[in-house]
């Protein structure tokens, strides 16, 4: 670690440090998160449109004295990442669509060895190769169920530049905090646009590290945990010696298929992040209190629908916006809450309702839900938004 | 918004702008990213608005259609990409036959006099951004500032100080009075075309909008 803790002598940090506005680009804003979070090692394979961060981090790691390495592919990557997680680093990686899917086995892997990483896609026209260059939203249940295996997961998804600096920061810190990998989901578009911003200072942030044994190497239990249900994470290489394995494992990491000892190593796997869900599930909410039709979306899309609700009560349509930061777990409280009392509910998204879906599963009832989908590589304009209003008004 | 009264206001004192979208097209490599990085920057940062920049661009490893955003307002943009563009710059013919479909009415059209043949208006401002930088300035690689020195002189969505401070801030070191001078060859050729009588019934007016 003692190269890790050199002094921040970037770019970045010098123009962070003024505490001024600057034009960022969304990509530039999440790795700007990520160095302010702690990272301090990335690996990673350049695609669009994810490429900026991997060009911005093989900038800035260096100059850091922490490493960059561009892998072979994506696989290789996020593998480099458990290994760097395990090591004591604050490991992330950036991808797309493609690389994504490589990446589902050791994000498996990551899950069952509870490894802190980030993992950030970059969402573009799939499947496949798809639109390189578009916008989409199509990997929301890919990232959801793309390893396979029942497992929890953690994703986050910006909407503009400045979400991309503080969900990212709260990926990196979420990440530590539950022993766990984190999706970051952002698309094209949010990754793309630049916008002015004012980031707060290294110093005012909250930056949480993995909790690390307080016992001697042999005193140590990898898997033993306090009623935190989330184990202590040794560097390896410090002396603590330790079974790393994608079997399910005992308390000491060697694999077992005792029922007794698989059962409640799920319950923890499960309960470390389900019984802290309030703090994890996040969304805000535009105009909502009035509103007699709610529009519910998340990423680019949200930026349409924020336009639609001011154009919308602009001609007396009263619209408001449940915008969602957390995608996984599926913010169900604040989703109840936003469709209970209205008329409709819209959800606007880029693929074929992988959200609404979700909304419908929840909305139980409470009122109509419609989803708006789109498949042709551009965004959702405010007023295709608004046309679907005579249905619903 | 009557973008011509925005010519005529002070350039120091930055006037009252509800929401200004700008599309700056063309062929990768022309520089229109960073164009629309500078003209961001400029309203972002010097005329002190809110400001967001899409970008656009095919698959291709070179070439390709190139495209760049930005939107200028006063208040918070909730919408990050045009809708209906009030200022439309195109480098080439693609780009002016491509992106041309959603302009706002009377909305400036700005095109290379020598890359574009077939405007997609007849109002459209036709200059020789790249004869000149390539002819009298020796480089062809600035057209893409002499094109913003005149689209700034025409609508005032930036001031030229902004501009200049932004654009200098951007550029690498040594070129400074290269770009200088391509800025100033661009407002020189919208002022002369300006005073030419050649916009009259082409400025947008408020009635356009």
């Amino acid at each position: 670690m003692a190269a890790g803790t050199s002094k921040p002598a970037g770019r970045a940090a010098k123009a962070n440090r003024k505490g001024q506005a600057r034009l960022l680009q969304g990509n530039e804003a999440a790795s700007l998160g990520a160095l302010a979070a702690g990272c301090n090692f990335f690996a990673g394979y350049p695609i669009t449109p994810a490429s900026e961060i991997t060009e911005y981090m093989s900038r800035e790691m260096p100059v850091r004295g922490n490493p960059f390495i561009q892998m072979e592919d994506e696989i290789a990557s996020i593998g480099a990442c458990v290994g760097a997680s395990l090591a004591g680093r604050k490991a992330m990686t950036a991808t797309s669509g493609p690389g994504f899917s490589l990446m589902q086995e050791n994000l498996g892997y990551a899950m069952i060895a509870e490894t802190p990483l980030v993992v950030v896609n970059v969402m573009r026209g799939g499947p496949s190769t798809g639109l390189p260059t578009n916008v989409a939203q199509g990997d929301v249940q890919q990232a959801r169920w793309g390893t396979h295996g029942d497992h929890p997961a953690i994703v986050f998804c910006p909407s503009s530049v400045s979400e991309c600096f503080e969900l990212m920061v709260r990926a990196f810190n979420t990440a530590e905090r539950f022993r766990t990998p984190v999706i970051f989901l952002a698309d094209e578009t949010v990754a793309h646009l630049r916008e002015k911003v004012i980031l707060p200072a290294e110093g005012d942030l909250e930056v949480i590290d993995r909790r690390r044994p307080t016992v001697p190497p042999d005193w140590y239990v990898p898997y033993k945990t306090d009623g935190s249900l989330i184990p202590r994470l040794a560097d390896l290489g410090e002396g603590y010696r330790y079974h790393v394995t994608g079997l399910v494992h005992d308390e000491r990491g060697f694999p077992t298929r005792r029922p007794d000892e698989v059962e409640p190593f799920y319950a923890r796997l499960f309960g470390k992040i389900s019984r802290h869900f309030d703090d994890l599930m996040l969304t805000k909410e535009y105009s909502l209190d009035d509103a007699e039709i709610v529009l519910i979306s998340y990423g680019c899309t949200a930026r349409s629908c924020r336009a639609a609700v001011r154009l919308g009560r602009e001609r007396g349509i009263k619209l408001g916006l449940l915008q969602l930061l957390t995608l996984w777990p599926f913010p169900r409280q604040a989703v109840e809450a936003a469709l209970t009392g209205r008329k409709a509910a819209l959800v606007p998204e880029l693929n074929m309702g992988q959200i609404s879906r979700e909304v419908k599963r929840v909305n139980d009832g409470r009122t109509q839900v419609i989803r708006h989908s789109k498949m042709d590589g551009t965004m959702i304009t405010p007023e295709e938004i608004l046309g679907r209003m005579r249905e619903v008004a | 918004m009557a973008s011509s009264k925005k010519k005529e206001t002070p350039k120091a004192k930055a006037p009252e702008m509800e929401r200004m979208e700008v599309r700056l097209a063309g062929s990768g490599g022309q520089g229109l990213i960073l164009a629309g990085l500078v003209l961001a920057e400029a309203a972002g940062l010097h005329d002190g608005r809110a400001v967001a920049m899409g970008q656009s661009y095919g698959p291709e490893a070179r070439g390709g259609a190139s495209k760049a955003e930005v939107i200028i307002a006063d208040q918070d943009i909730d919408y990050p990409l045009a809708t209906r563009v009030d200022m439309f710059l195109a480098l080439t013919q693609e780009a002016a036959d491509t992106y041309s479909w959603d302009l706002k009415p009377g909305g400036w059209i700005v095109v290379d006099s020598d890359l574009v043949s077939h405007p997609p208006s007849s109002r459209a401002v036709a200059l020789p951004f790249t004869a000149t930088a390539r002819d009298k300035l020796g480089k062809p690689m600035v057209a893409n500032v002499v094109a913003l020195g005149a689209i700034t002189e025409l609508t005032g969505v930036v001031s030229r100080k902004a501009l200049e401070k932004a654009l200098l801030a951007r550029v690498p070191k040594g070129t400074e009075a290269l770009n200088k001078k391509a800025l100033a060859a661009g407002t020189k050729m919208a002022k002369d075309y300006a005073a030419s009588g050649q916009l009259a019934g082409q400025e947008p007016t408020s009635e356009d909008v």
